[in-house]
């Protein structure tokens, strides 16, 4: 469904050059959720921005159901990281969801019951008059989440979108992406730096090397559907994979040093 | 409790003025300088000369009417072309040295040119307070237009907000602030040329009416003139208060906001 092949971006500019993705390859299948994970500065959001369509690829191309993705397609939403920047601050919450569906030209019952049933559906059934302002960051968070699941996505695009959040409202929203994921079937591809977020929400994790950047690792996340802040992130099976994933990252940092000694100890 | 507040508030705005026109009162009161007649003679004629004599249709309706034209024609134009150029770079480096050197020139310049492309009537004053008040306009809103937010952008282009709807949801609305903080400044120029405009081959307008009548030494009647363009100053800047308040309410709630978070 999504198809990222051969991806490279490299940047040049005051005699520089830079090359930030190296040559990605991967797919996301159709109503799957796959968690991004890298270490820090690895050009995740420089790949976010070329799959969305904000960003043109040096090299290689994506393709969202077969079709070559050289501007923003329809039929893909963006969360970004940056909740305060990305909610426009003179359109109230109602208005800031219905802003693209206004776009689509939908009737105006349908784009009605598509704002209360998606605000509905992030917890806000009654912030409709609010501005974004007057919400706390995980509130607004949702607000955008809502954005784009009122305008039925076949992809959700998520670039970090929970780093700005205390820990106790990033915990909430990871479970509300897995229920939203439930509900709608939409195909989530997820990028984070957070190793644990990786593993609890993804069906697979792919890892990313440092930058330049490949693909490390493709894994398949093999926990129960039904994921639970407290069993999931105790089991044993969670412990494994984390530190799968954590060590992966830790060689990513560090290509040519010891390799990491096994997960740490919390 | 905001009952008490607001009379609180209401008292504090208008103590000082009370104050400094009561003491004008009392000391003008016993006056037999002729250049500084007593502030209830001069009152007597404020009411005799714009609110009984007629002058309010012969004056202060023109004199409003091009003042309208004359800023509503800076505030399109300034605002289009601030569009224009905060949108593009290399429009920017083009015009740029152009706009600087005519915005070194005062605009009362410019009304003897004025006067020999387009006459001594209505369209050269509206020109001559077009021509100086465009200047905050243009400038705030080229600064506001380049400092659009790129995730807000980014935003756009995801949904397929592109062109018009672009212009309108998140330009416009993201530069408004700035806009309007210019068309605050241009709006006090605007008045300053509106009188200047009228003292140049003039026939009406409140600017014209002043000098007349300090040429006929109607002295009462000429600070009567004077006074109407206090008034009006203060009747202009609490509709633009009105008026900033309901475009610009989002931004005050959001900087509060910001303050307090």
């Amino acid at each position: 469904m999504l198809d990222v092949h051969g991806l490279n971006k490299t940047y040049e500019g005051h005699g520089r050059t830079v090359e930030a993705l190296r040559d990605l390859t991967f797919t996301v299948g159709e109503g799957e959720l796959v968690c991004l994970v890298g270490p820090s500065g690895c050009g995740k959001t420089t790949l976010l921005k070329c799959i969305a369509g904000l960003m043109s690829p040096t090299r290689g191309e994506v393709s969202l159901s077969g079709r070559t993705v050289d501007g923003p397609p329809p039929g893909m939403a963006v969360v970004f990281q940056e909740y305060g920047r990305s909610l426009f601050p003179w359109m109230r919450v109602r208005d800031n969801v219905d802003l693209p569906l206004r776009h689509k030209k939908l009737a105006k019952a349908e784009r009605r019951r598509l704002v209360d049933e998606s605000l509905e559906a992030v917890g806000l059934a009654d912030a409709h008059d609010a501005y974004p302002w007057q919400l706390s960051g995980g509130m607004q968070q949702r607000v955008a989440i809502a954005r784009a699941v009122a305008s039925q996505p076949q992809v959700l695009l998520m670039d970090e979108p929970f780093a700005a959040v205390d820990a106790q409202t990033r915990a909430d929203l990871e479970d509300l992406v897995r229920d939203l994921w439930h509900r709608l079937g939409v195909t989530i591809l997820f990028v984070t730096h957070d190793i644990d977020e990786a593993v609890y929400l993804g069906e697979r994790v792919l890892m990313l090397s440092s930058s330049p950047t490949v693909v490390r690792e493709d894994l398949a996340i093999d926990l129960p559907d039904a994921r639970d802040q407290l069993s999931t992130r105790s089991s044993p099976r969670f412990a494994e994979l984390r530190a799968r994933v954590y060590s992966q990252i830790q060689h990513a940092k560090n290509p040519t040093g010891a390799p990491a000694a096994g997960a740490p100890v919390h | 409790m905001r009952a008490g507040d607001a009379l609180r508030r209401t008292l504090l705005v208008v103590a000082l003025p009370a104050v400094l026109l009561t003491a004008w009162w009392v000391l003008s009161a016993s006056s037999t300088n002729i250049y500084a007649p007593p502030l209830s003679q001069i009152v007597e004629q404020f009411r005799l000369v714009w609110l009984e004599g007629g002058r309010f249709t012969a004056d202060v309706l023109p004199s409003l009417g091009r003042l309208a034209a004359g800023y509503a024609l800076a505030v399109a134009l300034g605002v289009g072309l601030g569009v224009a150029l905060g949108s593009s770079r290399t429009a920017r480096q083009v015009f740029e040295p152009l706009l600087e050197l005519f915005r070194a020139v005062p605009a009362p310049v410019l009304i003897p040119v004025l006067i020999l492309l387009t006459g001594i009537g209505t369209t050269q004053k509206v020109l001559v307070i077009a021509s100086g008040c465009i200047w905050p306009v243009l400038l705030n809103t080229v600064e506001g237009v380049r400092a659009t937010d790129g995730v807000l952008s980014d935003t756009c282009r995801s949904y397929g907000i592109t062109g018009s709807a672009r212009l309108r949801h998140l330009v416009l609305r993201s530069a408004s602030p700035q806009i309007v903080t210019g068309m605050r400044q241009a709006l006090s120029i605007a008045v300053i040329l509106m009188v200047i405009s009228e003292m140049f081959a003039s026939d009406n307008g409140i600017g014209y009416a002043v000098l007349d009548f300090q040429r006929s030494f109607a002295i009462p009647e000429m600070w009567s003139g004077i006074l109407l363009l206090g008034v009006l100053g203060v009747l202009l800047s609490l509709l633009f208060r009105v008026f900033e308040g309901r475009v610009l309410g989002w931004y005050a709630g959001l900087r509060r906001a910001q303050r307090d978070g």
